[in-house]
């Protein structure tokens, strides 16, 4: 059979950032996977160097934008830890509200968007119309939809008012029961079930190997979380638990990430009834960071984001290390894609969750030996969505 | 803290010095000959998860920290490794730990550290940068200092 590469990328936003991948294929099966990045690399390590500690938070927001307060909380983590800073409980709970909010729109946005890839559009549309209140409270609370500038070395930079919270919980109450609704409509659905149960799947050892994290990890069997594990902001002072799932194929993956979404309800919940308690200061005043190295560490939506930072005494970073997850949750695609067809790797690349916007446009397969083109993005699309409508068919749904 | 001891009690006097920075950030200095025992003892038999690898460079030298984590205690043990500015290289690890293929490969486009028996250490994010341009080098301009 005539063996052909599919280049998937570089300006493909299944990825946070352009990158590139081939898919090494005989026929319908992948048996090899490459992987090209810094296609948007924007040299923020260096940039970092050359800003003063509390700018640095505004210039680590922009890595992402859908986990845009992921960084901000590890590097504020790591720049505590050099210091020895003790943030006041209200900035604890106020990091925690921010954290978890962010961390329910952005599993929101996966299942939608894994939806639309296997050809499920209703779940895309349920998914967004109901993460739009959750970006919404962040306006509300922060200012923005995104970028929310809410963290600072020391504390965070604006308070959550009592009159807020009475809204805000008043609107994740509602949310919940769309979330039932969907996570039950999600879960219980048999054609999902046939596209997305052994596919793309990663073993204890692939997971230690790669050191995958996230709900990658969990979906695995891998009981990490650094919320838990290494406890900060207001983590240990509330009731929660991590979801672990033991398959490790993609419906564990998206198992693992509903279910967070009412764990993340239960930490705001909790957090919002302490936080109309407490009373103090949301900030303790920094004015030298001194000479050391520091580490921090968040769990963000996708895994454990991790910060490390060198001081020397000045008012800059010596060194700013940042390790995002998909950093390492990538290169399980190697574990994760060979063997599986074509119509499979769409939704196991999706299924690791590297932030995506409008996948489409940048897939092309081309013949390995002529160059020539073979189907671009929408063919792909088209490929996997058949694959459900096949797997429907055979399951005796009708066609509307 | 009790995992430390293990690792003092089989390398002994290969750690050449350990720091605590608090009870859940430890920092362990060994000599880049004694990294692949000391990596494969804290990845196999600690059975620790490997997060990153930063390399940093002094000026006076160059410093590598590999970041191991013991998710059940969240302990992050770093070991600190200087090498050789003149002449940057070291062991690759991706023989003991997969994960470390591509952080490799960063840190000897972005640093010039070179790897050994590193598989495929090429190019990875910057392939349009002059040769042996290093932009987190010390001595590389940096965007306060143009």
């Amino acid at each position: 059979m005539k063996k052909v590469i599919v280049p998937i990328g570089p300006y493909h936003s299944l990825f946070e950032e352009p990158e590139y991948f081939a898919l090494y294929c005989d026929g319908e099966r992948v048996v090899d996977i490459e992987w090209m990045a810094g296609y948007n690399h924007r040299g923020i390590e260096k940039l970092s160097e050359s800003k003063h500690w509390d700018q640095v938070t505004f210039l680590i927001e922009r890595i992402c934008g859908i986990c845009s307060t992921s960084h901000p909380i590890a590097y504020c983590n790591a720049v505590e830890d050099l210091a020895k800073i003790e943030i006041p409980e209200r900035a604890k709970y106020i990091r925690s509200i921010v954290g978890e909010l962010e961390r329910l729109h952005s599993h929101l946005l996966w299942v939608g968007l894994a939806g639309h890839f296997l050809g499920y559009n209703t779940v895309f549309m349920w998914a967004w119309k109901y993460r739009e209140p959750i970006l919404d409270i962040m306006e509300m609370v922060t200012g923005n939809r995104n970028h929310y500038a809410m963290m600072k070395i020391g504390g965070v930079r604006r308070d959550i008012e009592n009159e807020d919270i009475d809204i805000i919980k008043k609107i994740l109450d509602e949310l919940k029961g769309k979330l039932e609704m969907l996570t039950g409509a999600v879960l219980d659905d048999p054609v999902l079930a046939a596209r997305l149960k052994g596919v793309g799947v990663l073993t204890k050892q692939d997971i230690k190997d790669y050191g995958a994290v996230g709900p990658v990890a969990r979906a695995s069997g891998v009981d990490i979380d650094v919320r838990r594990d290494n406890p900060h902001a207001a983590y240990n002072l509330v009731e929660w638990k991590v979801i672990t799932c033991q398959d490790g194929d993609v419906f564990s993956k998206a198992v693992v990430r509903l279910l967070e979404c009412f764990e993340s309800i239960k930490i705001i919940e909790q957090s919002l009834v302490r936080l109309k308690k407490i009373k103090g200061d949301i900030a303790i005043e920094v004015r030298y960071i001194p000479s050391g190295e520091g580490i921090g560490r968040y769990e963000a939506p996708r895994g454990e984001c991790y910060h490390y930072v060198r001081s020397d005494g000045t008012s800059r970073p010596v060194r700013h290390k940042i390790r995002a997850p998909s950093y390492v949750n990538i290169p399980t695609f190697k574990a994760s894609c060979i063997g599986e067809t074509i119509a499979d790797v769409t939704i196991i690349l999706a299924g690791v969750d590297p932030c995506y916007c409008c996948t489409e446009r940048a897939i092309t397969v081309y013949d390995a030996d002529t160059r020539k083109k073979l189907f671009d993005g929408k063919d792909l699309m088209k490929l996997s969505q058949e694959k459900t409508r096949k797997i429907k068919k055979q399951l005796g749904f009708k066609e509307k | 803290m009790e995992i430390i001891e293990q690792v003092k009690e089989k390398f002994k006097s290969k750690i050449k010095s350990v720091f605590f920075h608090n009870e859940k950030r430890v920092y362990l200095e060994i000599d880049k000959e004694d990294l692949i025992d000391v990596v494969k003892f804290i990845f196999h038999d600690l059975d620790a998860r490997f997060i990153t690898a930063s390399g940093i460079d002094n000026l006076k030298d160059m410093e590598i920290l590999y970041h191991f984590s013991l998710d059940s205690d969240g302990i992050v043990i770093s070991l600190r490794v200087f090498i050789d500015r003149d002449n940057p290289c070291i062991e690759s690890i991706t023989s003991i730990v997969k994960g470390a293929l591509n952080i490799e490969r960063e840190m000897y486009e972005l640093l010039g550290i070179k790897f050994l028996n590193h598989p495929g250490l090429k190019r990875f994010l910057t392939d349009e940068f002059p040769e042996g341009f290093y932009p987190l080098r010390k001595d590389s301009p940096g965007r306060a200092e143009q």
